[in-house]
């Protein structure tokens, strides 16, 4: 049922690496090409090749499924809660309250070539981020349901 | 000049992963021979300047569906079609 020696640590060395990668595109995700979806679900193919790797028992001892769920919960919350902030703050749906306001993400993305500043961008690096939880929580599940009812025994949820 | 040895090359490539995708018996090999077609095609996509949906096509492409299909092809019979339903 488990692979082979050679793929388990081809995913032990590799697992770290494209998590980082995910990370990074995620976090950059105001600034460069990528943002959450691309980049959750980059995170999610470093899970999903440690799934692959291992077997369903060792790898559900450590990931459940509700796990995955509350992170999808946690991701579309926080993102609908920053929209919904905005209407506090006096400004419409959406709105970029974190602009101009506190230490942290509040000037302006600079115009045409940007600098690389990550502490820029208001709302939008908030918004990637609850996205990235979100596609990290969604597609985890997606493969984890898929290899739970591999042997039949899978609980219908 | 060059980009267009690139295009011809990648178009190229992907014609060739396409057929093994079909000629293949392993069907472990087919889905790997799949993977390679996708990483291709984010490949082709990155040559196109679209490098958005090019690592949308590497992360969803080549990483989770070649995964969903060898998750399905280790849990299902190799021989399972051979019967008569």
């Amino acid at each position: 049922m488990s692979m082979s020696n050679l793929v388990r640590s081809g995913a032990n060395i590799l697992m770290p690496f494209i998590l980082v990668f995910g990370f990074y595109i995620v976090v950059h995700g105001h600034l460069s090409p990528g943002g959450g979806f691309q980049g959750g679900a980059v995170i999610a193919t470093a899970i999903v090749l440690l799934m692959v790797a291992y077997s369903c028992d060792e790898v559900c001892t450590s990931l459940s499924k509700n796990i995955l769920k509350n992170s999808e919960t946690l991701g579309l919350l926080l993102f609908i809660g920053t929209a919904l902030f905005a209407l506090t703050a006096g400004l419409a749906f959406f709105g970029n309250w974190i602009l101009d306001t506190g230490p942290l993400f509040a000037t302006p993305v600079a115009f045409g070539i940007n600098p690389g500043n990550l502490n820029t961008g208001g709302i939008v690096p908030v918004l990637n981020i609850a996205v990235g939880i979100e596609v990290l929580g969604a597609m985890g599940l997606l493969i984890l349901a898929m290899l739970g009812g591999m042997k039949g025994d899978g609980d219908a949820e | 000049m060059i980009e267009l040895a690139i295009h011809i090359l990648l178009v190229t490539g992907l014609v060739i992963s396409a057929c093994m995708v079909w000629y293949m018996d392993d069907l472990i090999s087919a889905a790997i021979a799949f993977g390679a077609f996708s990483f291709l095609l984010s490949l082709e996509f990155l040559v196109l300047q679209a490098p958005d949906v090019a690592i949308a096509e590497a992360g969803i492409g080549a990483g989770l569906t070649t995964a969903i299909f060898v998750i399905a092809i280790r849990g299902t019979d190799k021989k399972g079609g051979d019967a008569s339903d």
